[in-house]
């Protein structure tokens, strides 16, 4: 009961707020929303506590028979691959809603709601073990993004709610009919039972590729990318936290638990296209984060160049590669997300996004600049911090899977290096050029500061100390590349001519 | 956990303490615990190198705990201590003892005194972690553990743009060189299966690995293509040729700083990087080679820019580079021993000039350009005495410190008899030259000839026109707008304090004696296993018994270099400018440092902006977005505002309505 628990007690929060609070309480409905969510990471925390490092298999397993017409199933369970990325949403959830708290003004009720019920979705994607049940709630999930875009997004939310929403909804098209071709093909739509499913090479070849057009626009991989930085500049702050924090990874979970296990044959044979693109976004859009004058724009083009990291991770058929990359994408949801509640921080204060405006927040605002400087040098990727051990592992594995990549990717080092210092100085070092930071600004107060001291401590920890983290995937991820290394389609060269 | 465990925690607990509580605990008591840490440091240090070095006793090791298991993938932060860490440890946790003591002083009218400590300490952690380490991933911890620390020391003063800039300058370059470094660090861990120093030692002594291996490029030999990329690491951190565009930059930082990480302690971390995995180099002569090419061409390179620089601190700053480019050529002719014993030597005597130019600097009213100094002897004696004694042990007067530890690289290279060691030899005779000369003339610049100081006070705060457009001079200028100037109204030029003159007695003190006392570093086998040569490889043994021209050669050079500098700042004090008139485009040319930054802002800088450029606008916005996506979303939206006026009210609500109502539906009816 413990995943429906936590899928679903958000939702019924939500619910809650919608028949029980009305809109001119908004008070009420953000505490109401904190605590759902509150309770709901705390729940959560037992999926840890009572985690079986030893076994690969799924676990705290519900089965109950659903659409058995269809032989559709709710059927949820979680394992070290998926089991993190539950945590990483009840975590950030209740930073999204307390960073909210004085930034939202407007219809804050339906803000809660959806915040809420984006949380469920999202834990939901991450159980879910019937295929269309996770279909479902990969779709659902896109309602309330668009909402929080469109309802509550910058002056151009409405351009960028339906650049998200076309980008998504496209791939995810594709990805409804290689469900569907699966599904006729295996007779089921159980996650774990078509991963053992022979499917011959060339249905993996043309499923992998309807799959890749739904999880490349979520990671976002190059060039699909573009909806991302529009759908962060536009998106509230709490918005773009949970956009970079937990969206982008579904994703590249999509890759790790459909493509890799369901279609080995398919993802070696695609893997020049998959490191190809990978590093065309690191490099190309580090390249484009360095000429950026929007802090958020920045900020995103850095995500996608770090989400190349990751997919070159994933696809490096290693420990280490693997590992890496899943502790990456939550190293980047933590440090991504952190630093966009930081702009967010400055643009409550200064209500404006652009580099150039800022400059010597120091002088004023000197815990905010060290709590800066420490995301900074975790996105950086600074030993000590968690963005070091995934970078690392990645690199790591990569360079045995393929040199020339572990190479090009690691340029991608020194010019995040390089763009992330160079914004630093801009918006934190230097005199103060603009009266407004003079007069208006004031540092972080204890409510700013409780939000970034549990993703601080995580920088830390995870920088320090990952083996509790690394742990977790350990079994999964060895069997993970037991199924990745079966040919099941029969000899590929064979089937291909 | 044994004491050895607190070498490193001592300064990260000072640092802690002094940065996050700097603000409640106020300035005197910050200071105080970075320093009593660091004293606590330094007296485990000095305890750990009389067990280990003086003793002999066995090496200690201890591992602390796991910090990265990913599949057959495991490291540790450990403390491992033999003779090399030893040394290591005895120069850098003093020395950084002495220097915090000193920033007292220095820092006195910095109202930001607690971040200084903090970083200080910080800085020091990173250092002895990383001589720490049993293993390169720890060593890579420590190294860009320091780089931190340089960005944050050198962007101190952090409201000065160009301070800013050079830290960032800092950064980046040493991520150039950490590039190279960890694609070393894959490399040994795919033809090892392990970082661990004394496992990859030992497998690679007794052969066990692939004599090639496929780089991109195809077969490549094995430890070769190693020790290059690990050496890339080095030339970042210890500004070699061609990545050493970062240190004369790095000296926007206090003086304090520039003597602790730019001169004593950090920049020598590639010189330790290279005599730690000497195991590896020894077995690869082509990469012994490159090494020592790069270290003579540095020194040589190095020593041609300190000899025209303005700016007291950047003469100094040169003449590091060019000190560890010695480093690295004696390390080139396998006489890591002789590397090791001039990186102790040097550490004393130019943290000692560092220190003694910041005297000067304080006297001056933070003035740095030694065209507005002269005639400081009579008014700041002490000073002047420690300054003396710091040229002399840079320059190798017999006795003082450099005279045994740079004599002994030079005859290695000489006694290495390959070409490689002829040509270091000869390039390092010729910088042998040129630093005596640099030295002196920054002496006599300083503390001789007509007194300009009243000129300087008055023209105190204001940048004026220095007659060339070089960057020193503007940066000299700005320098000044660092401190409060409620300290002095009356501009005086006097000795500093006490906080200022104790260490670089101390220091100077070492300068003397550091060539007595570290000799035996040099006498063969000191260094034991830590650094086993190879079979042939017996530069420094012969070093003893170089032809009676070449034990005396660098004294000549010595003589030599003092002589013209005297000519021409003493006895002719107009002739330098002529000269630079009359060649004016070498002049120029060694002026601009050889042109290396303007090179590279040309082919690195500007294209990579031009290029983020182009992706942006014509990749991004023009193709992806305008053609690609606003093609089909003009006609979606068409239709979605189509469908809005058929409907009222606000969407989500819709939508929510819908997606149970789907739900729902589905269920019932399937």
């Amino acid at each position: 009961m413990l995943l429906s628990l936590v899928t679903f007690l958000p939702l019924a929060g939500a619910l809650a707020i919608i028949l029980l609070v009305g809109s001119d309480r908004p008070t009420i409905a953000r505490w109401a929303a904190l605590g759902v969510s509150l309770a709901t990471f705390v729940i959560s925390l037992r999926l840890y506590t009572g985690f079986d490092l030893t076994t690969a298999g799924y676990q705290f397993l519900e089965e109950k028979p659903w659409l058995p017409s269809f032989g559709i199933v709710y059927r949820m369970g979680v394992d070290g691959i998926s089991m993190p990325f539950v945590l990483l949403t009840t975590f950030l959830t209740p930073l999204c809603i307390l960073s909210s708290w004085e930034s939202v003004q407007k219809r804050v009720k339906e803000y809660m709601v959806a915040f809420l019920a984006l949380e469920a979705f999202v834990v939901g994607v991450f159980c879910a073990l019937d295929f269309m049940l996770f279909y479902i709630f990969w779709e659902a999930m896109l309602i309330p993004m668009f909402l929080i875009i469109g309802v509550w997004g910058g002056p151009r939310r409405v351009y960028a709610a339906f650049k998200f929403f076309l980008y998504t909804l496209a791939g995810s098209v594709l990805m409804l009919i290689a469900i569907l071709a699966m599904f006729f093909k295996a007779g089921t739509f159980s996650i774990p039972e078509l991963m053992d499913y022979p499917f011959p090479v060339i249905f993996q070849l043309w499923a992998f590729l309807a799959f890749m057009a739904s999880f490349a626009v979520k990671v976002p991989m190059w060039p699909v990318h573009t909806w991302l930085p529009d759908a962060h500049v536009e998106a509230p702050t709490a918005g773009s936290v949970i956009l970079a924090g937990i969206l982008l990874k579904m994703g590249a979970y999509g890759f790790i638990r459909f493509s890799l296990p369901m279609l080995p044959d398919a993802s070696r044979y695609f893997l020049p296209l998959i490191f190809g693109l990978s590093l065309v976004a690191v490099v190309y859009t580090a390249l484009v984060a360095l000429m950026q004058t929007d802090l958020k724009k920045l900020i995103a083009y850095s995500s996608v160049s770090h989400m190349g990291f990751v997919t070159i991770g994933l696809f490096s058929f290693n420990v280490q590669g693997v590992e890496g990359g899943l502790l990456q994408m939550i190293n980047h949801g933590i440090v991504a997300g952190a630093l966009f509640l930081l702009v967010g921080v400055i643009y409550d204060r200064l209500h404006t996004r652009e580099i150039a405006k800022f400059g010597g927040l120091v002088h004023k605002m000197p815990i905010y600049a060290l709590i800066f400087m420490v995301f900074t040098m975790a996105s950086v990727g600074l030993p000590g911090t968690n963005g070091f051990i995934g970078e690392f592992l990645i690199l790591l594995g990569a360079f045995h899977t393929n040199k020339l990549v572990a190479l090009i990717a690691a340029t991608g080092v020194v010019l995040g290096a390089a763009y992330m210092l160079w914004m630093f100085k801009k918006v934190v070092f230097g005199e103060i050029r603009n009266p407004d930071v003079e007069h208006h600004v004031t540092d972080v107060n204890g409510r700013e500061i409780a939000i970034f001291i549990p993703l601080l401590v995580l920088v830390f920890w995870i920088g320090f100390y990952p083996d509790p983290f690394l742990q977790v995937f350990h079994a999964s991820v060895e069997n993970l590349l037991m199924q990745a290394a079966v040919t099941k389609g029969g000899a590929l060269a064979a089937a291909l001519h | 956990m044994s004491q050895y465990a607190y070498i490193p925690l001592l300064p990260l607990l000072g640092s802690l303490t002094a940065g996050l509580l700097g603000r409640l605990i106020g300035v005197r008591l910050s200071q105080l615990a970075t320093i009593l840490c660091m004293i606590g440091a330094s007296l485990l240090a000095i305890q750990a190198f009389w067990q280990v070095a003086v003793q002999g006793g066995p090496v200690i090791h201890e591992v602390l705990f796991k910090w990265i298991i990913s599949g057959d993938f495991a490291v540790n932060f450990a403390i491992y201590i033999d003779k090399i860490t030893a040394v290591m440890l005895v120069v850098v946790a003093p020395i950084a003892t002495l220097i915090h003591i000193y920033s007292i002083g220095y820092m006195e009218e910095d109202p930001h005194n607690p971040r200084f400590f903090s970083y200080l300490s910080l800085f020091t952690f990173a250092m002895l972690m990383l001589v720490l380490g049993d293993n390169f991933l720890q060593l890579f911890f420590g190294w860009e553990g320091v780089g931190l620390a340089s960005y944050l020391l050198i962007g101190f003063w952090f409201k000065k743009e160009s301070a800013c800039n050079a830290a960032i300058k800092a950064f980046l370059v040493n991520r150039v060189g950490d590039f190279g470094f960890a694609l070393g660090i894959f490399t040994i861990f795919m033809v090892f299966g392990t970082l661990d120093y004394a496992e990859v030692f030992q497998m690679a002594q007794a052969g066990q690995y692939p004599q090639t291996i496929d780089f991109i490029w195809g077969q490549v030999p094995t430890i070769t293509a190693i020790c290059l990329m690990l050496f890339i690491g080095a030339m970042g951190k210890s500004a070699q040729l061609g990545l050493h565009t970062w240190l004369p930059d790095a000296m926007e930082g206090p003086t304090p700083v520039s003597a602790l990480i730019h001169a004593a302690t950090m920049v020598t971390a590639g010189v330790f990087m290279v005599c730690r995995a000497s195991p590896l180099f020894e077995l690869s002569d082509t990469a012994l080679a490159v090494v020592t090419l790069v270290g003579a061409g540095t020194a040589f390179m190095a020593a041609t820019i300190g000899m025209v620089q303005n700016d007291i601190k950047k003469v100094i700053a040169y003449s590091t580079c060019s000190q560890l480019g010695y480093m690295f050529f004696g390390a080139g002719v396998s006489a890591y021993a002789a590397s090791m014993f001039h990186l102790m030597t040097h550490a004393f005597f130019k943290a000692l000039l560092f220190l003694g130019a910041g005297a000067v600097i304080m006297a001056m009213h933070h003035e740095q350009d030694m065209r507005k100094m002269g005639g400081l002897a009579k008014k700041i004696p002490i000073t002047y005495t420690l300054m003396m004694v710091g040229t002399l042990a840079l320059t190798g007067f017999p006795g003082l410190a450099g005279y045994f530890s740079k004599d002994a690289i030079l005859e290695s290279a000489y006694a290495a008899h390959t070409p490689t060691g002829m040509l270091a030899f000869t390039m390092g005779i010729m910088a042998a030259f040129m630093t005596t000369f640099y030295s002196f003339r920054l002496v006599f610049m300083t503390f001789h000839g007509t007194p300009h100081d009243q000129k300087a006070g008055a023209d105190h705060g204001h940048g004026e026109d220095h007659g060339h457009a070089h960057a020193a001079a503007a940066h000299a200028a700005a320098a000044h707008d660092d401190h409060g100037h409620g300290g002095h109204g009356s501009h005086e030029v006097r000795e500093p304090s006490w906080f200022v003159r104790f260490p670089n007695m101390v220091l100077a003190i070492g300068a003397v004696l550091a060539g007595w006392v570290g000799s035996p570093l040099v006498h063969e086998g000191w260094f034991g296993a830590a650094m086993p040569l190879a079979e042939g490889h017996d530069a420094l043994a012969n070093a003893h018994h170089v032809p009676f021209v070449v034990k005396w050669l660098p004294f000549g050079m010595f003589l030599a270099g003092l002589t013209l500098a005297w000519l021409l700042y003493v006895k002719n004090p107009g002739t330098p400018a002529r000269i630079a008139a009359r060649l004016s485009s070498l002049y120029n040319f060694l002026l601009n440092a050889w042109y290396f930054d303007k090179l590279y802002d040309k082919i690195f800088v500007q294209p990579a902006k031009c290029i983020g450029d182009g992706l942006w606008k014509t990749g991004d916005a023009t193709i992806i977005d305008k053609y690609l996506v606003e093609g089909v979303g003009a006609a979606v939206l068409r239709i979605a505002q189509w469908f809005r006026g058929m409907q009222t009210g606000y969407i989500y609500h819709y939508a929510f309505a819908m997606l149970i109502g789907v739900m729902v539906l589905v269920t019932f009816y399937v």
